[in-house]
């Protein structure tokens, strides 16, 4: 870990934080990517800067989960403590859906389907300007629904865009039931891989297991490449864990108590002040 | 105007590398120079209009000028929530240029027919959007317009070898063109069918009706001040366009009159109904919603002859 403040505690308490405090949801759909935003934030992301021309780009794809993306810009030290508590406030960059307005965030996102596409897009333009970043997107299964999105899988292969990496939240939720029964996507790693891309599967929840699957892509072989991060809705938090419900409820004071101790526990912090 | 623009568009990307051309998988006949030019910078995004519009915003991101060309229905419709979220919202140099506004595929069928796009770009307000009425007017239109920071809609014509009498190729954003000047009626077009309003405007002047034509040639921004200017000189306006009724330069024209309080007249004459199953050319369509010459002459003899 090159930034070994983005942890996926600090993530998770920060996602917590702002969501009790804005009264907002979408809090299970955050805690579900806390440890793949920390891999990416804390040391795959190449960004010596939010402004570097050359900087590796991530794509938040499943915007509704914002606010654990603008935790690891918190953490990164692009945006202080006081702007981090705008998110959700009338005038503030920090939206329940990431904007460019915010240091740190490269592309809009909260429609799905659309991420892919605008990182196939910058993946061959960073081809195009011989620039050895990297792309980087994180989709939710349920954009697996969406047409657009095999429209740019089949694109990044046709044109062997091997420095575009996916990740997939493989939580198996989606706004209003289980993928299982919405629109059944078992095989994700075959449908990928019959699309001519470099796919693995990884604990979601696993940080180090990211960090090495990230690590070890052939980012010359040809291939686009996908992370199936099988992962838990709600991680860390036993009452949303797998709950539909709380893809959109907020937090009562009594659920925030209990939130904070039980991601405590699950990072083995014994203290939280 | 296709090839023009075309050609405009290899002229403009030899000079600066920014300039990328995609490709819905349309354009042939028409782009093969281009991509002969540069190979390198032509990607033919398939048939995916809505992944070409996203990719556009992601090379947009990193400083290039993606032009994304296709027919109307498929680069305007078909992708029009990733222009409104990827080019608009994020404010992009994205370009769309969509081909055969109106009924130019006429015999291709409704699923060809460009009668809404004006209304729909129109409708957003960081959407610049331009409709030459001639090849000589894209021409300009496109060199006067490429490297502007907001994102553009081009709704082009097919016909490469009409030019508008009295236009001239003349083009600036923001204003009309004024064609004729009359002081009994004003019509008022946008794009490709000023070809049929001129054709009437010289009819009526035979029967001794002086008419002014006023071309409009961008949206956002609007030519309000020209308009406004050419509606105040006249009793009656007729607005023609190759669209729906609702939301191109018909509505533009009652907007400014209503806003300014102009006392004059408006006809609107455009597409007021849905389409009916029955196929065509599109002189066919032109007369059936009577924006042809032959028409627009009857509606304008009419209109003056119950005003007076």
């Amino acid at each position: 870990m090159d930034h070994t403040n983005v942890t996926p505690y600090a993530i998770r308490r920060i996602v917590l934080e702002q969501s009790k405090r804005a009264h907002v949801g979408h809090i299970g759909s955050s805690l579900s990517i806390a440890d793949l935003i920390a891999a990416l934030y804390g040391g795959a992301l190449r960004i010596s800067s939010p402004n570097d021309p050359d900087r590796d780009r991530f794509i938040l794809s499943k915007g509704h989960a914002a606010l654990a993306l603008y935790a690891a810009i918190y953490l990164r030290g692009w945006i202080d403590a006081e702007t981090l508590a705008t998110f959700h406030r009338d005038g503030s960059a920090l939206g329940v859906h990431p904007e460019p307005t915010l240091i740190g965030v490269d592309f809009a996102t909260g429609s799905l389907g659309m991420g892919l596409s605008m990182a196939v897009g910058a993946a061959l333009a960073a081809r195009l300007q011989q620039s050895s970043r990297r792309t980087f997107v994180l989709l939710s299964d349920a954009e697996l629904n969406e047409g657009s999105t095999w429209e740019a899988v089949m694109y990044a292969a046709q044109h062997r865009l091997s420095r575009l990496i996916a990740l997939i939240d493989l939580n198996g939720q989606q706004a209003l039931g289980y993928t299982c029964d919405v629109i059944r996507i078992d095989n994700v790693h075959e449908r990928f891989t019959a699309f001519g891309w470099d796919a693995r599967e990884v604990d979601g929840h696993d940080l180090p297991a990211i960090q090495q699957q990230i690590d070890a892509l052939d980012l010359d072989g040809g291939q686009p490449h996908v992370l199936i991060a099988r992962t838990t809705f709600g991680k860390g938090v036993s009452y949303m864990e797998n709950q539909i419900r709380w893809h959109y409820m907020p937090m009562s004071d009594s659920e925030y108590a209990q939130a904070l101790m039980e991601i405590a526990a699950l990072h083995g912090v014994t203290e939280h002040a | 105007m296709r090839k023009t623009f075309a050609q405009t568009l290899i002229d403009l990307a030899d000079r600066d590398p920014r300039v990328l051309l995609l490709t819905g998988d349309l354009g042939f006949m028409v782009l093969e120079p281009f991509i002969e030019r540069h190979p390198d910078r032509f990607f033919n995004a398939g048939v995916a209009e809505q992944n070409m519009l996203g990719m556009a915003a992601g090379l947009a991101q990193a400083g290039f000028i993606p032009f994304c060309y296709s027919i109307v229905t498929f680069a305007a419709l078909r992708p029009y929530e990733f222009i409104r979220n990827g080019a608009i919202l994020q404010h992009l140099p994205v370009r769309v240029v969509s081909v055969g506004g109106g009924f130019e595929y006429g015999d291709a069928g409704p699923t060809h027919h460009g009668v809404e796009d004006i209304a729909i770009m129109r409708a957003q307000p960081g959407m610049m959007t331009v409709a030459p009425a001639d090849a000589a007017q894209a021409r300009t239109a496109l060199r006067a317009t490429w490297d502007m920071p907001t994102p553009i809609y081009y709704r082009l014509g097919k016909d490469d070898s009409y030019a508008l009498p009295g236009l001239d190729g003349a083009f600036a954003v923001g204003r009309a063109n004024q064609l004729r000047k009359g002081r009994d009626l004003l019509f008022v077009t946008a794009g490709a069918i000023a070809r049929e309003v001129v054709a009437a405007a010289d009819a009526l002047a035979e029967r001794g009706i002086q008419v002014s034509v006023l071309v409009v040639p961008t949206f956002n921004p609007d030519p309000a001040d020209d308009l406004a200017a050419a509606l105040a000189s006249v009793p009656l306006a007729i607005s023609v366009e190759a669209h729906y009724i609702n939301g191109g330069v018909g509505s533009l024209t009652a907007e400014i009159i209503a806003e300014r309080a102009i006392p004059t007249r408006l006809i609107r004459c455009g597409v007021r109904e849905n389409h009916d199953g029955l196929s065509g050319s599109q002189a066919y369509y032109q007369r059936k919603h009577g924006i042809a010459a032959e028409p627009l002459v009857e509606t304008a003899v009419n209109a003056l002859q119950t005003a007076s």
